[in-house]
């Protein structure tokens, strides 16, 4: 499978230098091939939205790359440079009451990338953007005069869509894109999004909290806790043999819909301690297994290595 | 069993320009001493207008309580005046919110909001609200009370916050306990710690507790029983085994297949529930999820479907228990979890008028 994003050390510090400096990344790499949906969990605070704000240059990289086909995403660019780049990278934000221009037209939203970009030659090819981008995400041509206002919280977030598809990306970076939705709601939007991936050969970063539907819409799933990556595994891996103690606490905080596991689950609380890391350990991603990554010591990797052994 | 809270035929309407919006028509449920009833629903349902009904916090205008009653240990609380509610509310019922930023005073120290009930209801002393509210901090698991008291709630993080308001809620040992979506804003694991402390606080005062929320995991962890609302409606009521082994309600199939489960094929679509909620100005004719179902029949767009019991604890509100009505079966998720409960009768009965149902 061909790479569309490398991220290399990348690391992204805020308030650098002062005492209240916070390392939001603290030097992650991983990559993310074309076509597949990449998942990325944590805790609030855990840096997995940061991460994919640097990945799209909302924020300029303490350190480390990103790139994107090959090219680096934070190098200093042309602005001709970094139009281009910017259609081929789009975002899906988390509250879609606070991500659409309340004064706008729902055709203006959705047109304002074809405009940036002179994508439509006249009006009326604009026009017959808009409504074909307003029916690929299930609204109408009708929508395309309101206001954003008059729609309800899945409807908007469909509308955060179809902005985002207007300029054709290869790549979106969905951040926590259903966790303000009904349950319900959130089926339509997931399904949209694996429909349109399918029609259109789009890679996601899919940033959530919400394991379950993660682990349904991910090829893969990276785990963040503090700035660092500490898991990356395929998805169904992730759940049969997850190795590292976060995410195994992560997992068993989940409850599912069934009162009878529900009645049995016990809570396992992750303590940074329990790794005992001496001072000469070095602490890195290792590949424990083919896919598999653990951020570990040595020693924890041989560890991890025998869960795979005896499992066979 | 001891009913604390016997809620009959509750209609709550609210006026604005386009119309009457019939949130809450003909609401029926009660709530035993000690349990944990969960009520689910999506947005809209009218959950919170319920509950907030209940503490008697619908804004009057443009809301009105239209018909029906809240029995509060035999007593109506519905015609109460303002007056007499303010010594119910916080001293007897208590409610928590979703956002514990917006429910704590941003400008008033953490330790006076905490002595504020105690006082005002259980007329403690200074002093004495003073120990009790450092007590209660210690109870819901922070330490330093004494510190933690002279601080502001933005010193305090999400889940901590959410802490002092439970701390706030069970000051006067509440005999009701209503938490409208009270982890939603909180990361997974912070939810266990708070579910796991509402729990454990039940349990040693005994207080009954309704909680809203739209997550099913939640729900199969915290409730005795279960409400399923739809439309202003409750359409399916029973315990929390009744409602996950063997629903009846096609809504609450709906709910129960629309969340991916860890077995879920990475292939297959989800089965979200198609179309949007009611609109409650003009609520549809006969069944309101009728539109939104697959298993709709003719009768359903015509007449409103009755109640029928399935046990003694399980009440569905739908024509597909009728004995004319063809068989159907439930989406896969629910066959996959369904399994036969011992306490079902034969064949489902109509409950009767006047019949209390659940």
């Amino acid at each position: 499978m061909d790479k569309l994003l490398e991220i290399k050390g990348l690391k992204q510090y805020f308030n650098e230098g002062k005492p209240n400096m916070v390392k939001a990344v603290d030097d992650i790499s991983f990559d993310i091939y074309k076509g597949e949906t990449l998942g990325l969990v944590g805790e609030s605070g855990c840096g997995k939205s940061t991460t994919g704000r640097t990945m799209i240059r909302l924020y300029d990289a303490t350190d480390g790359q990103v790139l994107f086909n090959g090219e680096n995403v934070h190098g200093k660019k042309s602005r001709k440079e970094l139009m281009q780049f910017n259609r081929k990278m789009q975002m899906i934000f988390q509250d879609p009451y606070a991500s659409l221009n309340p004064r706008m037209k729902v055709a203006d939203i959705i047109a304002e990338g074809i405009d940036i970009h002179g994508l439509a030659k006249s009006k009326e090819e604009r026009m017959k953007k808009v409504y074909e981008l307003l029916e690929t995400v299930g609204l109408n041509q009708e929508h395309a005069s309101r206001y954003p206002h008059e729609f309800s919280g899945g409807q908007r977030q469909r509308l955060g869509i179809a902005r985002a598809l207007a300029v054709e990306p290869d790549f979106i970076i969905a951040d926590e894109p259903i966790s303000a939705l009904d349950v319900s709601i959130q089926a339509q939007v997931v399904n949209l999004m694996k429909k349109l991936q399918k029609e259109k050969g789009l890679t996601y970063l899919f940033i959530a909290h919400d394991l379950s539907m993660v682990k349904y819409i991910s090829d893969r799933i990276g785990v963040m806790y503090f700035g660092k990556l500490v898991e990356l595994a395929p998805s169904d891996v992730l759940y049969k043999n997850l190795l590292h103690p976060y995410t195994k606490s992560l997992l068993s905080a989940i409850p599912l819909p069934d009162p009878d596991y529900e009645r049995s689950r016990t809570r396992k609380v992750y303590s940074p301690d329990v790794h005992g890391y001496s001072a000469d350990d070095v602490v890195e991603m290792r590949e424990v297994a083919p896919g598999h990554y653990v951020y570990c010591s040595v020693k924890e990797m041989k560890k991890y290595q025998e869960t795979y052994e005896t499992a066979r | 069993m001891e009913k604390v809270l016997d809620v009959k035929d509750l209609h709550v309407s609210f006026d604005l320009h386009a119309g009457e919006v019939q949130a809450v028509r003909g609401v029926d449920f009660h709530l035993e001493k000690g349990e944990t009833l969960a009520i689910v629903g999506e947005s809209g349902s009218g959950k919170s207008v319920t509950t907030k009904a209940l503490m008697r916090l619908i804004p009057n205008p443009p809301g009105r309580i239209k018909k029906g009653q809240i029995l509060f240990d035999g007593r109506d609380l519905a015609p109460l005046s303002e007056r007499e509610m303010e010594k119910i509310r916080g001293k007897e019922m208590s409610m928590i919110f979703q956002d514990p930023m917006t429910s704590l005073n941003p400008t008033m120290k953490i330790g006076k909001q905490i002595m504020e009930p105690l006082m005002k209801h259980q007329k403690l002393s200074k002093q004495e609200a003073h120990k009790r509210a450092a007590e209660l901090l210690v109870l819901v698991g922070l330490q330093n009370p004494e510190m933690r008291m002279k601080q502001f709630p933005h010193q305090f993080s999400g889940g901590q916050r959410q802490r002092i308001v439970i701390a706030i809620a069970l000051a006067c040992n509440p005999k009701v306990l209503i938490a409208d979506e009270p982890t939603t804003a909180l990361d997974v694991t912070i939810q266990a710690q708070i579910l796991e402390l509402m729990k454990e606080l039940q349990k040693k005062i005994d207080t009954a507790i309704i909680f809203i929320t739209h997550d099913l995991g939640v729900v199969a962890n915290v409730a005795d029983r279960v409400a399923v609302m739809y439309g202003g409606q409750i359409v399916e009521t029973g315990t929390v085994d009744e409602i996950f082994y063997d629903p009846r309600h096609p809504y609450t199939w709906g709910l129960l297949s629309s969340m991916p489960s860890p077995d879920t094929d990475h292939e297959a679509e989800l089965r979200a529930i198609p179309g949007t909620p009611p609109d409650l100005i003009n609520p549809p004719k006969g069944d309101a999820f009728a539109l939104r179902s697959e298993y709709a029949m003719a009768i359903d767009f015509e007449q409103e479907p009755p109640l029928y019991k399935v046990s003694d604890t399980h009440f569905v509100k739908s024509w597909l228990l009728h004995e004319q009505a063809p068989h159907v079966e439930p989406p896969e998720i629910v066959k996959l979890q369904r399994r036969s409960l011992p306490g079902n009768y034969e064949k489902p009965v109509l409950a009767g008028e006047g019949v209390d149902n659940g």
